[in-house]
C-alpha cells in the first residue's frame, strides 16, 4: 500500500505578501496599492506583479519618484477613510520620506488630541545579502521602531508574509512592514492565519539558550539551532515579529526559561535594537542570566559590494553558533 | 444676504482674527500661553477670503501661523484659546497648542509645523476624494518660503499629474522667517512653478479680502467641477514679528509701515463707510461683539483645566478601533 499524503501548499515570501495583498483589495473597495513601479513594472521585487492586471491602475498606482509626496499622499488618504498599502522600494529610500512617516503619520494622533488616526500601511524592503551595496541595503526597522507612535513589523516567515497584512490594515495607527530582501525566494507553508501583531513568537523551542532575532536572521537562526541540536544544545529561537511595540514578556519568558542570550540583528549594534533588547533583559532579567549575552550584528560599516566582504559585515551561522556554544562553556 | 450684509460680514471675520490675535500677543506676555506664538495679523484678508468659498465638508490642511484659518473656518475661539493655554479643553487636549490646532468637525487637518509638510497630506486627502467620487475640495496653505522645499515640488506634481481636486493657497508674506524671496529663490515669479506643472495660477492681492474671495470662488468651482488643482498666490504682508523671539532685523520699519497702509481691515472699514454702509456706531457695535467673544473665548480657557499626568501616554495609538 502506498501511503496518501497531500503535499503541503508551499508558496514563496513574495507570492505571500501578493496574495495578501491581492484578498485585501478583493475584500475591502478601501485598499488600495501604490508605489514606485508597483504597477506596469510588477514591483521592483515583483512583489505586485499581476496585480495591475486584476485591479487596474487606480487602485495598483504607479507613482512618481516621490517619496514624501506619495508616502504622505497614503497618510492623507488614509486620514480621509482609505486603506491604502504605500510601498516603498527600499528602506534607504524611505529615509526621503521620514519627514512625511515620523512627523505626521506617527504624531498627527497625538497632536490632535485623539481627533485623528492615520490607518496607513507603508511596505519596505530592508537587508543585504544581494550584492546591492551600501545604498540599497540597510537595516533601518531600529530608526522606525524608536518612534512612538508606529507600528512596526517584520515578517521572517511565510506565514507572516500572508498573514500579518490584514491586522495591519485592520490597525487603525501607522503600520511599518519590513520585508527582507533575502526572503523574497524563500518558501515554505503560509498556513491559514490568522496571525497578531503584537506577539513574538517561537519558532524552534529549547533550553539552554535563546537566540533571538527577526526578519532576514530568523531563517540563519533555525539553522544555527539546528547545528546546535546536533552538539546536543538545544536553542530556544525567539522570532520577534514586532519591533514596536516590543513583547517583552515573550522575551523574558525565554531568558527565564534558557538564562543564555544571543541577539541577532542585522542592524548595526551602536544605538540599535539589539541594544534595545539587551537593555530590556539587563532591566527586568539580570538575575536570570548565567552568562553575558552576546550580541552578533553587523559590522559597523556601511554594507559593501564585493560578495565575500558583504557576507563578512553580516551576522552569519557559524558565528550564531560559536555565541551560543561560548555561553554554554563549549 | 445682500452684498453690502457679506462686506459686513467679512470685516467682521477679518475683525475677529485681528482682536482674537492681539489678545494672544498680551497673554503671551502675560505668561499665560507660551512656547511658539505665530501672529498672522496683517494677513487676515487670505484666510478669511477662502474659507468663503469651501464648503463644510471640504478640507482644509494649514501651517503654523493658523490660528486665522482656524477661526475663519469655523473653529470655537473657546477652544483655540484653551488650546494655546493648554487646557485639556483646548481644541488638541493641549496637546498640541498654537502650531497644531486639529478640528475633526470642520476637517481642519492642523496646524503642521513642517514646512511643506502639509502639501503630501492634502494630496492624499484629495486622492481619498476623488477615488471615492466625492466632490469635495482640500486646500492647503503654505507660506512662500515652502516652495524652496522639495515636498511643494512633488506634491505639485502628483496634483497635477493625478488631477486630484486640491487648491494650493500660497500665502506670499515676501520672507520665509527673516530670508527674503529674492534671496532664497532663482525664480521668485511663484505663478511660474505653477504653470510648469500645467496648473492654472493666479496671482491675487491678498490685502483685499474680496478679491481673495473673488478669486478663491472661482478657483474652488473649477476644482470641484474637476478640472484639476489650482494655485493662488495670495500676496500679502505680516505687520507683526515671525514669532514672539523674533527682533525683525531682515526689514525696515519704513518697509512695515508702508505695508500698514493697505492694511486689509482698514481699506475694508473705508471702503464700507465710503458706501454708506458702515458708520461709527455700527462699527463699534462690531467691536464690541468681537470683544465679547473673545472675552468669552479667554474666560473659557482660564476655567479650563489641567490634563491628568496619568493621562500622558494617552493618544500615542488610537484608543478606538477606526473601522
Amino acid at each position: 500500500m502506498t501511503d496518501v499524503i497531500a503535499p503541503a501548499t508551499t508558496t514563496t515570501y513574495r507570492e505571500a505578501i501578493r496574495e495578501a495583498m491581492s484578498e485585501a483589495m478583493r475584500r475591502d473597495e478601501r485598499v488600495f496599492l501604490m508605489g514606485e513601479d508597483v504597477g506596469r513594472y510588477g514591483g521592483c521585487y515583483a512583489v505586485s506583479k499581476g496585480m495591475l492586471e486584476e485591479f487596474g491602475p487606480e487602485r495598483v498606482r504607479d507613482t512618481p519618484l516621490s517619496e514624501s509626496a506619495f508616502v504622505g499622499a497614503g497618510i492623507g488618504a488614509a486620514l480621509a477613510g482609505m486603506r491604502p498599502i504605500v510601498e516603498v522600494m527600499t528602506v534607504n529610500f524611505s529615509l526621503l520620506a521620514l519627514d512625511q512617516i515620523v512627523n505626521t503619520a506617527a504624531l498627527y494622533q497625538h497632536m490632535s488630541g485623539g481627533q485623528f488616526n492615520v490607518p496607513v500601511v507603508i511596505r519596505m524592503t530592508t537587508g543585504a545579502g544581494r550584492q546591492l551595496a551600501a545604498q540599497h541595503s540597510h537595516s533601518l526597522e531600529g530608526w522606525y521602531a524608536h518612534i512612538p507612535g508606529l507600528k512596526v513589523l517584520a515578517p521572517g516567515t511565510i506565514e507572516d508574509a500572508r498573514w500579518m497584512l490584514t491586522p495591519a490594515l485592520e490597525d487603525p495607527d501607522p503600520v511599518i512592514i519590513f520585508e527582507h530582501a533575502g526572503l523574497y525566494n524563500m518558501d515554505g507553508d503560509p498556513s491559514d492565519g490568522p496571525v497578531d501583531i503584537l506577539t513574538a513568537s517561537i519558532r524552534r523551542p529549547g533550553s539552554d539558550v535563546s537566540l533571538i532575532t527577526y526578519g532576514g536572521s530568523v531563517p540563519k537562526a533555525i539553522e544555527a539551532s539546528r547545528e546546535l541540536d546536533e552538539e546536543g544544545i538545544s536553542a530556544d529561537v525567539l522570532d520577534l515579529r514586532v519591533l514596536r511595540p516590543l513583547d517583552k514578556a515573550t522575551i523574558l519568558k525565554s531568558v527565564a526559561t534558557t538564562h543564555r542570550v544571543v541577539i541577532i540583528d542585522e542592524g548595526w549594534k551602536t544605538a540599535g535594537l539589539s541594544a534595545e533588547i539587551a537593555a530590556i533583559i539587563a532591566e527586568e532579567a539580570v538575575w536570570d542570566l548565567d552568562a553575558p549575552i552576546e550580541r552578533v550584528c553587523t559590522a559597523e560599516v556601511p554594507i559593501p559590494y564585493a560578495r565575500h566582504m558583504e557576507q563578512a559585515a553580516l551576522p552569519q551561522v557559524p558565528v550564531i553558533v560559536n555565541a551560543a556554544k561560548r555561553l554554554v562553556g563549549r | 444676504m445682500s452684498s453690502g450684509e457679506h462686506r459686513l460680514h467679512l470685516l467682521e471675520r477679518m475683525l475677529r482674527i485681528r482682536r482674537f490675535e492681539e489678545r494672544c500677543a498680551q497673554l503671551y506676555q502675560a505668561e499665560k500661553i507660551r512656547g511658539f506664538l505665530h501672529l498672522y495679523i496683517g494677513e487676515e484678508a487670505v484666510a478669511t477670503g477662502v474659507m468663503e468659498a469651501l464648503e463644510p465638508d471640504d478640507a482644509v490642511v494649514a501651517t503654523y501661523r493658523e490660528h486665522g484659518h482656524a477661526l475663519a473656518r469655523g473653529m470655537d475661539p473657546g477652544v483655540v484659546m484653551a488650546e494655546m493655554f493648554g487646557k485639556v479643553e483646548g481644541c488638541s487636549r493641549g496637546r498640541g497648542g498654537s502650531m497644531h490646532l486639529f478640528d475633526s468637525s470642520t476637517r481642519f487637518y492642523g496646524g503642521n509645523a513642517i514646512v511643506g509638510g502639509g502639501l503630501p497630506l492634502a494630496v492624499g486627502l484629495a486622492l481619498a476624494d476623488k477615488m471615492s467620487d466625492r466632490s469635495r475640495v482640500t486646500a492647503v496653505f503654505f507660506g512662500e518660503g515652502a516652495v524652496a522645499e522639495g515636498e511643494f515640488h512633488e506634491s505639485m506634481n502628483l496634483a497635477a499629474l493625478w488631477d486630484l481636486p486640491v487648491l494650493f493657497c500660497c500665502e506670499n508674506n515676501l520672507y520665509a522667517m527673516g530670508t527674503a524671496l529674492e534671496r532664497s529663490e532663482s525664480q521668485t515669479q511663484l505663478t511660474l512653478k505653477a504653470a510648469s506643472y500645467e496648473m492654472p495660477a493666479w496671482e491675487v492681492d491678498g490685502m483685499d479680502v474680496e478679491a481673495v474671495e473673488e478669486a478663491a470662488r472661482k478657483a474652488v468651482e473649477s476644482v470641484r467641477a474637476g478640472g484639476g488643482p489650482h494655485f493662488l498666490e495670495l500676496r500679502a504682508y505680516r505687520f507683526r514679528a515671525h514669532s514672539m523671539f523674533d527682533p525683525e532685523l531682515y526689514r525696515t520699519k519704513d518697509e512695515v509701515e508702508h505695508w500698514k497702509l493697505r492694511d486689509p481691515i482698514e481699506l475694508m472699514k473705508e471702503s464700507l463707510v465710503e458706501e454708506g454702509l458702515l458708520d461709527n456706531e455700527a462699527l463699534s457695535e462690531m467691536e464690541d461683539r468681537v470683544r465679547g467673544e473673545i472675552d468669552e473665548a479667554v474666560a473659557f480657557a482660564e476655567a479650563g483645566s489641567w490634563e491628568p499626568v496619568e493621562d500622558l501616554t494617552r493618544f500615542v495609538y488610537s484608543e478606538v478601533s477606526s473601522s
